[in-house]
């Protein structure tokens, strides 16, 4: 068995007196690629939005690679090694699509005031480094002939495949994907779920959001079915879609 | 000749104005009305070394860059924890504050008398008293600002200011610390700012509280968006144009009393125009937060 790479334990969260989550635990070992789903209000994307450090849990812990992340801010919480998708992508619409990668690496010495002023020659080896390592990974997500133009002016499924490749550049271990799949042509999903399921040879390891059934049988090693704020069934994927109360709460 | 000069002069320390609070507005999105304040923050700091310390010029500018950087600091810092309409209110707060200060405290600024009788600058040995002279230094001042400026926003600093100005949730995401990055701008214009209140001190002789008013804040807002907000130039050209605008009033032959007025009216004729047929400015790319009636 791999190593645990994030150990969620028994986290609480309330909004306004509305359990969002109830003492959830979920670990996830390293290259594994783990499914999360329910129905809508189960918790899931505050489940990302717990260890993103988005939102902070009121009780339990959060541990990444045995250190303790729990209400460290987002930024931070990337900076270790965990990235996240949005279900509605967000992205810098104004500017290029090379630009939204670039921006995604992680510890630029341009990002340093003092760089930008005494130290600009390594700026720049650095950042043509980071050109071509974006370029490839826009080749391999089959935009590189969109690199120039301004992210705004992708579909949908492009946004989508943008973010994955944004989490890419981060060079992130963990990638926490809300709903990759959704709402997005036929011959693009199977782009997308190729990706992914390519991931874990390249050390990561990913959980993701998934309304897609199908989706998640061909890409996880595990699902785990939420509802209300608990846990209510986890195991093999096709386990775990013909349990009853999966069933019952996808055919309402 | 010195009629054209002396525009051109003022022109230059608009350009430093509007190039810093495009920093802070039109690449990051943090609107800011308090920039008038940090203007003449760096021109009080540095006509009371003059006057008081009898320090030289450089000196002054060095010291009042750091004062309007750390006031920058101290405004910044918890005015940017808020978010969006509340920090355009903490800054006109600031701005009100900063100007009370100017008009009251009149032991040390002489109050809305001023402070008259700033010394020619000195510089190397050599007096400026032409304006020949005070063009130059008012131009190398202005074009460090400028390519400090564009240092910062063809970086990838500048991406993430763009990231922030964008999508902050994003930015975050993405790993960048979106607190430090605000204020760091902030400061930078700040001082900046005062780099040009320092060029008004200098050139002028005399410091008084009208000359950093909340209408000059809009007037430096107005000359960021006029030119276009997060473009290099845009501000450039920008401050150039409002700045030659009011004097062309002059050649129309109208009395000295309806001059002034007529100078408000152009102004607020032309900025409601630019936000109605061109929020984008003449250069820009970006369109002020508010402006477009997002």
């Amino acid at each position: 068995m791999n190593a645990v790479v994030l150990d969620v334990q028994a986290v609480d969260k309330r909004f306004d007196g509305v359990k969002a989550l109830s003492s959830f635990s979920c670990s996830l070992r390293h290259g594994e690629i783990l499914g999360l789903i329910g129905p809508n209000g189960a918790g899931k994307t505050t489940f990302f939005n717990l260890v993103t450090g988005f939102i902070a849990p009121d009780r339990g812990t959060i541990l990444f690679k045995g250190k303790d992340i729990t209400g460290a801010p987002p930024y931070r919480i990337t900076n270790q090694g965990i990235s996240r998708t949005f279900q509605n992508p967000r992205l810098i619409r104004q500017v290029s699509v090379l630009d939204n990668v670039l921006l995604c690496f992680q510890n630029q010495p341009g990002e340093k005031l003092r760089n930008i002023f005494f130290n600009w020659w390594r700026i720049r080896g650095r950042e043509n480094e980071h050109r071509k390592q974006a370029l490839a990974l826009l080749e391999e997500a089959g935009l590189a002939h969109k690199a120039r133009d301004p992210a705004v002016e992708l579909s949908y499924g492009q946004q989508k495949i943008l973010s994955l490749v944004c989490c890419l550049a981060a060079r992130s271990e963990v990638l926490l994907l809300d709903e990759p799949v959704a709402g997005i042509a036929p011959e693009m999903t199977e782009r997308i779920l190729a990706t992914i399921r390519g991931l874990p040879s390249r050390g990561k390891s990913v959980i993701l959001i998934e309304h897609n059934l199908d989706a998640v049988m061909t890409v996880c090693d595990r699902a785990i079915f939420m509802d209300a704020g608990v846990m209510v069934g986890e195991g093999p994927p096709d386990e775990v879609r013909n349990d009853p109360r999966v069933i019952e709460a996808y055919i309402d | 000749m010195e009629y054209v000069l002396h525009i051109m002069i003022l022109a230059a320390i608009y350009v430093i104005l509007s190039v810093s609070l495009n920093l802070i507005a039109g690449y990051t999105g943090l609107l800011s009305i308090g920039h008038a304040a940090f203007y003449g923050v760096g021109a009080y700091v540095a006509a009371l070394m003059a006057l008081n310390v009898h320090s030289g010029f450089l000196i002054n500018l060095v010291c009042a860059i750091i004062l309007g950087a750390l006031l920058g600091a101290t405004v910044g810092i918890p005015s940017l924890r808020i978010r969006d309409d509340y920090f355009v209110i903490a800054t006109f707060a600031f701005q009100i504050i900063t100007f009370s200060v100017f008009n009251n405290w009149v032991a040390l600024t002489g109050g809305p008398m001023g402070l008259p009788g700033v010394p020619q600058p000195m510089l190397f040995g050599l007096s400026i008293s032409s304006h020949v002279g005070f063009l130059v230094v008012v131009g190398i001042v202005c074009a460090i600002t400028l390519s400090m400026t564009q240092r910062i926003v063809r970086s990838p600093f500048g991406r993430v200011l763009k990231a922030i100005r964008e999508d902050e949730i994003f930015a975050q995401a993405a790993g960048k610390n979106v607190a430090t990055y605000k204020v760091l701008i902030f400061i930078i214009g700040a001082g900046m700012a005062a780099a040009a209140g320092v060029m008004h001190a200098y050139y002028i002789s005399f410091v008084d509280p009208t000359s950093f008013t909340t209408m000059e804040s809009i007037f430096i807002i107005s000359t960021v968006i006029v030119g276009g907000a997060g473009s290099l130039w845009g501000p450039v050209v920008g401050a150039a144009v409002l700045v030659l605008l009011p004097e062309l009033i002059r050649f129309l032959g109208l009395p000295s009393s309806a001059a002034a007025d007529i100078r408000q009216i152009l102004y607020g004729g032309l900025l409601v125009a630019f936000m109605m047929w061109r929020p984008r400015g003449l250069l820009g790319e970006y369109t002020l937060p508010g402006v477009d009636g997002r």
